[in-house]
């Protein structure tokens, strides 16, 4: 499903920074917590699997796909098809609307917006499945409350069903209640659908409600080097 | 949907991206206005005579000539005397000809001494001749007919009396001798507007008591005596001229300048126009080349506004990068953002210039005499919007391709 095989990268410029994995894997439907302290490189190694960067060498595969053989344009489409994405916050486009903004990735993934079938229709059922207000989806997004913005990225990242979901400290913006709600939302969606899941954190609470919790250190090797 | 989110996008910043609407609009602007002002121009010179083939008159500058005998603008440095005028007109190749004796004026417009036949013969805008808004040509001596605008400025009716100053601009009347309007002429859009008519006799006429410029002092020969005395004219300032056939302007044209009695000049009125283009045409490049700087300073300023509105929108660019947006679709958004404030200055532009022009056509067209249509876009201005618009998007590709960069360099985690 997911696996990386002796990977290392190292980011160009001044900050130095370098990691290396020798070998990850997580298995289809599975849920991954990874934690790691602040600069550890976790996002580093979403930008790998998401193949917005590419490894200085071993193999990024997702869905069997060694995501270094593809072409520049073929990198974004497969993002597109496959991996839905949430981040820590400022996940909407602020002057879209909220539908606008749960449709983004179904305009760059055919098979999703295939899958999707009436696109609109299945955006109203998510936002409903996740407990926004009906007729939000008019609303413009920079309307929303955060924890709202929070689980329409959710809606945006189910939409279409993509495999793997990856969601990038979503909830470290949210207060501890709220957090609460949208993990349950979240994990409600993701086993429901037997998507993937794989989050980061640096918050070891989460990890009673994961399948499986890796650790930064135990997994890669983090390297800074001053340029 | 892409074109939605760049409008939103553009909508998002209104403030900025109005400002970029209203340079670019403004340049666009002046761009098609002195665009405009330079073909009304050129097509108002060029609608001012037709149907005339040669324009005589004593040697000088061919542009010179031009410009004084139909334009009205400059003096001529001599006349042509009475017989050789009447020997131009006996050339077999001559068909007509209209003596034109320039030289007065009232208030600020000039009076022209013709013959009946200018009325007749005088065509302009393709072929058109004068008409009588009302009244009728000139039947007693002192008749004048008068120009629309003459009419309209110093608010003259039939019958009114007008007096003739000698000279341009000059304080000494030719008071002794009233003239009355008998008729007003339509507008024309041309110089004939703003001139007041009287027969050649009436010219003499007022000249009777002048000798080299200056009143005899003491004489005022009374109306009724000047009615009695031979009013031949003694000189004309020039000559419009038809041929009996166009094969023939040329050698009539060479017979007259080499006229052997005095030194003449005969013109072309088309060729005379092309020599004025050419020399004018200078200044009109240089107007064009510094409006059309203009545009592209408003352009640089757009560039500018995009680049400095990248940083905070990098978020922006890293949410589309996550969704699966290549990197050319990012520029493909700014390209298309910066076309769309292209377009929509270039279309406020366009309307401003309308606005503009129907403000001050009147105004233009009194003060100037220039008559600047409103019509729909040319060709030409059609592809002045268009270029507009297709620059934009190619200035904004330098900050686009920097997106590019961006967007490549910081994936799609943008830490905030
Ligand atoms: N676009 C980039 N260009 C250059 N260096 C980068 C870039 N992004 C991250 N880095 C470097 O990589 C290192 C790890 O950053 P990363 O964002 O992966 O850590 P993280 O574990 O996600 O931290 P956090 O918990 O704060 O989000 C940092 O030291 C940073 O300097
Ligand atoms: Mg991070």
């Amino acid at each position: 499903m997911l696996r990386l095989h002796e990977v290392r990268f190292r980011w160009a410029g001044r900050s130095g920074f370098s990691v290396s994995v020798p070998d990850l894997q997580v298995m289809p439907g599975e849920t991954v917590l990874l934690l790691g302290e602040s600069g550890s490189g976790k996002s580093t190694l979403l930008s790998l699997i998401c193949g917005t960067v590419l490894a200085d060498s071993g193999r990024v595969e997702v869905y069997g796909q060694d995501i270094a053989a593809l072409s520049g344009g073929a990198h974004d489409r497969f993002r597109a098809e496959r991996i839905g994405m949430i981040f820590q916050q400022f996940n909407l486009l602020p002057f879209g609307s909220v539908l606008d903004n749960i449709l983004l990735p179904i305009r760059f993934a055919p098979e999703r917006r295939a899958r999707a079938g009436d696109a609109r229709a299945e955006a109203v059922e998510l936002c409903h499945a996740l407990g926004l207000p009906a007729g939000i989806t008019s609303a413009k997004a920079a309307t929303l409350s955060v924890g709202q913005q929070q689980r329409v990225a959710v809606a945006r990242a189910l939409i279409g069903r993509p495999p793997i979901v990856i969601a990038d400290e979503p909830t470290s913006a949210l207060d501890a209640g709220t957090q609460t709600a949208f993990l349950d939302l979240l994990f409600a969606q993701v086993r429901g659908h037997g998507t993937t899941l794989l989050m980061v954190s640096h918050d070891p609470r989460l990890a009673d409600r994961f399948d499986r919790v890796l650790h930064m250190q135990d997994i890669a090797q983090i390297a800074r080097q001053a340029a | 949907m892409i074109l939605r989110l760049a409008i939103g996008s553009l909508g998002a910043r209104a403030l900025t991206v109005g400002m970029t609407v209203l340079a670019i609009a403004l340049s666009v602007v002046l761009f098609l206005g002195v665009e405009k002002v330079r073909t009304g121009a050129k097509a108002s010179f060029a609608d001012t005579i037709s149907g005339t083939d040669l324009i005589v008159g004593a040697r000088s500058g061919s542009v010179q000539l031009l410009l004084y005998s139909v334009f009205r603008i400059g003096n001529a440095t001599n006349n042509i005397t009475w017989q050789s005028y009447e020997a131009i007109a006996a050339q077999p190749q001559v068909d007509w000809i209209v003596p034109i004796s320039l030289g007065d004026s009232h208030r600020q417009f000039r009076v022209m001494g013709t013959s009946d036949a200018f009325f007749d013969r005088y065509k302009y805008r393709g072929g058109r001749s004068l008409a009588m808004a009302d009244g009728a040509r000139m039947a007693d001596l002192f008749d004048a007919v008068i120009g629309a605008d003459v009419a309209a400025t110093l608010g003259y009716r039939l019958g009114d009396p007008i007096v003739v100053a000698h000279g341009i601009a000059s304080f000494t009347e030719h008071k002794d001798q009233p003239f009355r309007i008998s008729g007003i002429l339509e507008k024309t859009g041309t110089p004939v507007d703003r001139t007041v008519i009287v027969s050649m006799e009436a010219i003499e006429a007022i000249h009777v008591d002048w000798r080299n410029g200056a009143q005899v002092p003491g004489q005022a020969t009374p109306v009724e005596t000047i009615r009695q005395m031979d009013l031949t004219p003694k000189a004309v300032t020039a000559a419009l001229v038809g041929v009996s056939s166009p094969l023939q302007t040329f050698a009539l044209q060479r017979a007259i300048n080499e006229f052997p009695q005095e030194p003449l000049l005969a013109v072309l009125p088309g060729v005379a126009l092309q020599e004025l283009w050419a020399i004018v045409g200078v200044a009109e490049t240089a107007l064009l080349a510094v409006s059309a700087m203009v545009v592209v300073t408003a352009l640089i300023g757009m560039m500018a506004t995009i680049f400095s509105s990248l940083n905070e929108r990098r978020r922006e660019m890293a949410i589309l990068r996550a969704m699966g947006a290549r990197p050319r679709t990012i520029v493909g958004l700014l390209v298309l953002e910066a076309a769309l404030t292209a377009a929509v200055g270039a279309m406020l532009g366009l309307g401003l210039l309308y606005g503009v022009l129907s403000l001050t056509q009147p105004i233009v067209d009194s003060a100037f005499g220039l008559w600047l249509p409103i019509e729909p876009p040319s060709l030409r201005e059609v592809l002045v919007l268009v270029g507009v618009v297709a620059a934009g998007a190619i200035v904004s590709l330098v900050p686009a391709l920097r997106a590019y960069r961006l967007s490549l360099a910081d994936g799609m985690m943008v830490r905030t």
